[in-house]
């Protein structure tokens, strides 16, 4: 989220002091992005510098001064709405990365791995639709936002589900010949361990 | 909160010898009057077996079912039955309302047909209505409701009367996603009355609205989230 653009859009609406702002700012994401105080002032300083907004009280501090967009901010707001977001290449996936150490790592069962996460990432899911549940219907900036984050996990879901398939498709033969330790010989190794095992149960009975 | 559903060690096997197929194996569920369990697993993992077996409307090859506290086993088939008719209400992803009757009239029926004076169970549709925020859409056909309002009143009619146990499948079927939060609400809330509900689905949106997710796999539950339901806090049950 453009904190700069943030600010252009709240003054949008009208002239406004700093720290109004600021407030109004943590109110409408739903007080999921927090701001420090110190970020609201540089970034007005610098719309400011730029001709984005304008000031009338130059002898107080940023939380008391009064200030309002201008056309070349309005028109700088108008030009962001429209523009696609960052178009900056996918970052290296912690999650797959893991999922593929998982994969050739002998003795691994990897749909436990696989489901270790699908869990933690489910219950992330329960805590954001919970606090949707306890909210007001109508408190919209709430409901974004939390939409925002239970689409963005349920993507790393379905993608483990997806990985989950795929796993159970491959035969069982491991890519490379892994040598069975000798104190375990019957112990399957690596890919193997891809098929259902009755080993790993995590909570087996679902009452605690 | 006592335990309005208990499946214990159930398994169920269709077919026999090398045609054998293991759709649930050793499977413990308890669950609590007031709370929701969603039951997630892809096709195939045993979650409908699962519900169906809940409901006594198919017994377990190996296994006890005990709802409120009766094991569904030793009642006889006429007992079986109306223990269904009174005690559990069924919601599916594409369950028919009845085109000639209104919304009220639909979730009146299945009172009705258990023996309640017409009256009567038309005054507790109005109440369960009221409560599930439908009230204004009680003289409605079905043919007049919307796919989200039907699907509501397909939950009031599983949840008429002294129901105790809910059992949804997919409940929010092909509904939009706006269409599809109104029913989870709506189920949300029937549990919060101190119905104990469980719902299957795949969908992890639709199963973050439970109090509690279990993770079926190849018939078995290998996993489940921790419990955010009535007993979490009392009991001090954490995420471990």
């Amino acid at each position: 989220m453009s904190i700069r653009h943030a600010l252009l859009a709240l003054l949008a609406e009208g002239s406004k002091y700093g720290l109004q702002l600021r407030q109004e700012f943590e109110a409408r994401t739903g007080e999921v992005w927090p701001l420090n105080v110190g970020q609201v002032y540089t970034t007005l300083q610098r719309l400011e510098r730029e001709g984005h907004v304008e000031s009338d009280e130059t002898e107080r501090d940023g939380a008391q001064r009064r200030y309002r967009i201008t056309v070349g901010g309005e028109r700088e707001l108008d030009r962001w709405l429209r523009t696609p977001p960052g178009a900056t290449p996918p970052p290296r996936d912690e999650l797959v990365i893991k999922v593929q150490v998982a994969v050739r790592l002998p003795g691994v069962d990897v749909r436990e791995i696989l489901q270790v996460h699908r869990r933690r990432l489910v219950e992330e899911m329960q805590r954001y639709t919970h606090l949707k549940a306890e909210a007001d219907p109508d408190d919209i900036a709430l409901g974004l936002v939390v939409d925002a984050e239970l689409f963005r996990l349920e993507a790393v879901v379905r993608w483990l589900d997806a990985a989950d398939a795929r796993l159970r498709r491959l035969p069982a033969t491991p890519p490379v010949a892994v040598e069975a330790a000798p104190s375990d010989p019957a112990r399957p190794s690596g890919p193997a361990d891809r098929e259902p095992t009755e080993s790993t149960p995590a909570r087996e009975g679902a009452r605690r | 909160m006592s335990a309005v559903l208990s499946l214990r060690q159930v398994s169920k096997v269709y077919g026999a010898g090398n045609a054998a197929v293991h759709a649930l194996r050793q499977v413990d569920l308890t669950v609590d009057g007031g709370e929701l369990v969603a039951v997630m697993g892809p096709s195939g993992s045993g979650k409908s077996t699962l519900l169906t077996i809940a409901g006594s409307l198919e017994e377990p090859t190996d296994g006890e079912v005990l709802v409120c506290g009766d094991d569904v086993s030793t009642m006889s088939t006429d007992a079986q039955a109306r223990m269904r008719r009174r005690a559990i209400g069924f919601v599916f992803q594409d369950l028919n309302l009845l085109a000639g009757l209104s919304a009220v009239e639909n979730v009146a029926l299945p009172l009705e047909l258990d023996g309640v004076g017409a009256r009567a169970a038309r005054a507790a549709g109005m109440r369960v209505l009221e409560e599930l925020g439908l009230a204004e859409r009680a003289a409605a056909f079905p043919d007049d409701l919307s796919g989200g309002e039907r699907q509501r009143v397909a939950i009031a009619r599983a949840v008429v009367g002294d129901r105790r146990l809910l059992l949804a499948d997919e409940p929010t079927g092909a509904l939009d996603s706006a269409n599809g939060e109104a029913v989870m609400r709506m189920l949300r809330a029937a549990c919060k009355r101190g119905i104990a509900g469980v719902m299957v689905t795949h969908d992890a949106q639709l199963a973050s609205w439970a109090d509690r997710v279990v993770f079926l796999r190849d018939g078995r539950i290998v996993d489940q989230t921790a419990s955010t339901g009535p007993d979490a806090m009392l009991a001090g049950d954490v995420a471990p």
